[in-house]
């Protein structure tokens, strides 16, 4: 479980451009989770997310990551930092050895496993991203758009840490790369069941179609925090702040106004088209 | 960390010092510094100095700004002064014993770092007022201006000013790459803060190699962004178009007078 | 209506030189654009799209066949300049195609190329930057601009050779949801009150589903070429080449698979709220 109590953080302190990034903010996110963190550019949510490994430390309040506060001052960072792994934005510029396969080894060769674990993490990983054992032989720099954001990815989940966090992760990828990413987040929360995998997106569909719970950042605050459904219900909140909610929630919700037999809560494509059909056959 | 990098730090205003033309202004900001190496006599170092404080007043920079420039300066001021303090040779004030060292200061000693004090803070303020009141293409315009003549010798003085000037703007962005990188290498493992130097610099590869491929990458697409609007196509025109007028003469006049009282002063 | 841009069995190889192997990228384009239109491009990466419209502006050269720009043809050198500032091109990443570090400076980078009158120049900067609503940023630096600004400070330096034909090489792809919203607005303001064509290269939905036609292409080849509501309804096909579409129009596809009699061309939510309320009556 991650705990974050009264967390405050600010950008250039004492300078005439100063920026309140986190004001107070305090909000649990369970065990074995997939939780999406939904707001503007601007409101918090990736200073938030940087606050979970220790890059960014907060000005006050606490961060607890399963147990170990983050924010004390005689954490080990390092050790912490294997187990929550973190793939930021565009982590495919980060890509350096001369094959995809060491590059993926990076993460668990600091850690200071043994030759055949790390090995045996690699394949693991790559297998799990769908690299082939050929990609792996390959440069990083020879892979397509896809295949890289892939490869980076894997570089965080062969250490396999016990929290995966991922900044935007697929960000300017086109419609199949996109698919692919999340495709994969889902695959690995069945595989890893109690890890807990948080995620910082722009696209209201990728989050109805991967996360279970949502926070929802705005002007530094967590204004909402709760399941998918339950946030999406909250459609008119989500438009004031400026957000989109996703089409089929947006439906939904005026279907059930203009009287259809539609429970709350439905936001995904599947969902609601199982909703209309029994609504409009079998009527 | 690398992006509080604050080379060119330009401070907009509409002061006369940042109405001057850019070219003029090097050359004149070239003289000061020479004058300030000249300087001996204390009248003439307190001429210069009311001098640049003028200067300062009427360019309307934060003196704030000014005396940040200075503090990464303060060790070398120090060491240097302590040098001359101790080994200017002359009538000895007091002396004791460091150890085995005997150490005297003279007055001869006291006047050496004191007044070197005294040249590098010029120098400093003299530079920084150039940077602060003249935009980074100001700059670059400026320095194309001055290498003109040197266009018979085939030195591609327009190249030079853009190469420059993209540089300049390209900092910022690499800086915040840079720290990007540094982020995401940490949250792997990297470990850049421990071992000797080797060790150190073997564990900055994982930043370096992704910064200069992408440095690769970003030259690329901006050759062709710059292609696509039309640059390179025939005689280009600016649409900043200034001239050395009477103020630059008004200042490159004051200058003058200022140094010859100052040089003057040194010799009487 | 006249044509800005006529393309005539274009092919394009990379690589393609004195070993004669080169990796065939555009297979077969004939494409027209219209004066004044607004035309979406969608494909997966590594479709050709973009490749397609680097040889709007000479960027690329046809391997075979021909592109004529305003009558121009791309493959006569001397035609160039007068090309480049007829297309005007915007690319992906916003820091990668600037080259000054104050705003106004950036728009009057491709006039002062064009070595027009400095007070032409200005003239052209202060419209162009009034344009995309960036004046109050004139004499700010760009490095300190959000994404969505400093695309817009592209457009606007494009803006400022007066252009017939505005290009956006996925000029969308890095943005946030805000930003794109204020590149879209502003590129939808110039085609409708300037009267300059529009390409965009996309992989959002939603921005093609803003523009007169859609054009969608597969393995170099133009493989749909229609209005957004004919090509969205083609859902099958469209997935077939790693496409999606709108969620509303892929929910009424399915709808109607699984029998319901509905029209499958819906692109927003309020049209399809109207189709399912009308089958309640």
């Amino acid at each position: 479980m991650i705990i974050l109590e009264n967390v405050s953080y600010t950008y250039n302190r004492g300078r005439p451009d100063v920026c309140h990034a986190l004001h107070d903010v305090s909000l649990e996110i369970p065990d074995g989770s997939i939780t999406a963190v939904i707001g503007h550019t601007g409101s918090g949510k990736s200073t938030l997310i940087q606050l979970l490994n220790g890059i960014e430390k907060p000005d006050s309040g606490r961060v607890l990551v399963n147990g170990t506060e983050v924010t004390a001052k005689d954490t080990d960072m390092r050790a912490l930092r294997f187990r929550v792994g973190m793939v930021m934005q565009y982590p495919e510029y980060q890509l350096f050895e001369e094959t995809v396969e060491r590059d993926i080894a990076f993460g668990p060769g600091n850690m200071g496993l043994g030759e055949s674990e790390i090995k045996e993490r690699v394949f693991r990983a790559a297998e799990l991203v769908g690299l082939s054992g050929e990609e792996l032989k390959k440069s990083p720099f020879e892979l397509s758009g896809g295949q890289k954001r892939r490869a980076a990815i894997a570089g965080v989940i062969a250490m396999e840490p016990e929290v995966l966090v991922m900044d935007e992760p697929a960000a300017g990828l086109d419609p199949k790369g996109r698919s692919a990413v999340f495709e994969l987040i889902r695959t690995l929360h069945l595989k890893r069941p109690d890890m807990i995998i948080i995620f910082v997106s722009h696209s209201m569909e990728d989050v109805a179609a991967t996360a279970e719970r949502v926070i929802v950042m705005n002007n530094g605050s967590a204004v909402m925090n709760d399941e998918t459904g339950r946030v999406f219900s909250r459609g008119d909140e989500l438009k004031t702040i400026g957000l989109d909610v996703p089409q089929m929630a947006v439906l939904c919700s005026r279907l059930r106004k203009a009287g259809f037999n539609i429970p709350e809560g439905i936001y995904t494509v599947e969902a609601a088209v199982e909703n209309l059909k029994r609504v409009l056959i079998n009527d | 960390m690398i992006k509080d990098i604050t080379i060119g730090q330009y401070i907009y205003g509409t002061s006369p010092l940042h109405k001057l033309e850019p070219w003029v202004k090097i050359v004149l900001t070239l003289v000061y510094a020479a004058v300030v190496l000249m300087l001996k006599a204390p009248a003439a170092y307190a001429v210069y100095f009311a001098f640049t404080a003028a200067a300062v007043l009427i360019s309307t920079v934060p003196v704030k700004m000014l005396l940040k420039g200075l503090k990464p300066l303060i060790w070398l001021f120090a060491f240097t002064s302590v040098f001359n303090l101790f080994l200017t040779p002359g009538e000895p004030l007091c002396s004791f014993r460091l150890g085995a060292l005997a150490v005297s200061i003279s007055r001869a000693g006291i006047k050496a770092s004191v007044l070197l004090a005294l040249r590098l803070t010029l120098l400093v303020m003299g530079t920084s007022l150039l940077t602060l009141t003249t935009s980074p293409l100001q700059l670059t315009d400026g320095i194309e201006k001055l290498l003109k003549p040197l266009a018979g010798i085939k030195v591609p003085a327009h190249e030079i000013a853009m190469m420059t000037s993209i540089a300049i703007r390209f900092i910022p962005t690499i800086g915040e790459e840079a720290d990007r990188l540094m982020k995401a290498q940490k949250a792997r493992g990297a470990d850049m803060e421990s071992g000797g130097i080797f060790k150190r610099a073997r564990a900055m590869t994982p930043i370096l190699i992704p910064l200069l491929t992408s440095a690769f990458r970003r030259a690329d697409e901006l050759a062709v962004a710059m292609d696509a609007r039309c640059y390179g196509g025939g005689k280009r025109t600016r649409m900043k178009v200034t001239h050395a007028g009477r103020r630059d003469a008004a200042a490159a006049a004051v200058l003058a007078a200022v140094s010859a009282a100052a040089l003057i002063a040194g010799i009487i | 209506m006249s044509s800005i841009i006529e393309i005539k069995n274009l092919s394009f190889a990379y690589g393609d030189g004195d070993d004669g192997i080169g990796e065939t990228v555009l297979d077969g384009i004939s494409l027209e654009i219209e004066e004044g239109s607004f035309t979406a491009v969608l494909g997966r990466n590594g479709c050709g799209k973009s490749t397609l419209a680097k040889h709007f502006n000479c960027i690329n050269l046809p391997s075979g066949g021909s592109v004529c720009v305003l009558g121009m043809d791309t493959a006569d050198e001397k035609n160039l300049f007068r090309i480049r500032s007829q297309a005007g091109m915007v690319f992906q990443n916003p820091d990668n195609q600037m080259v000054a570090a104050l705003v106004e400076d950036e728009v009057a980078f491709a006039p002062e190329n064009l070595g027009l009158e400095p007070e032409e120049i200005r003239r052209r900067v202060d419209e162009a930057l009034e344009t995309v609503g960036m004046s109050e940023y004139a004499l700010r630096p760009s490095a300190g601009l959000s994404g969505g600004q400093k695309q817009r400070v592209a457009i606007a330096g494009v803006l400022a050779m007066k252009p017939k034909l505005i290009i956006l090489d996925e000029a969308t792809a890095m943005l946030d949801p805000k930003g794109r919203k204020e590149v879209m607005s502003a590129v939808t303001k110039i085609n409708r009150m300037q009267g300059a064509a529009v390409v965009h290269i996309t992989h959002y939905m939603e921005e093609a589903a803003l523009a007169d036609r859609v054009i969608v292409m597969d393995g170099g080849r133009i493989i749909m070429d229609d209005t957004p509501r004919r090509v969205f309804s083609r859902t099958e096909e469209l997935k077939a080449v790693g496409l999606n579409v709108p969620q509303v129009t892929y929910a009424a596809h399915e709808l109607k698979k699984a029998g319901i009699n509905i029209r499958t061309d819906v692109l927003t939510v309020e049209e399809l709220y109207r189709e399912l309320t009308a089958l309640r009556k």
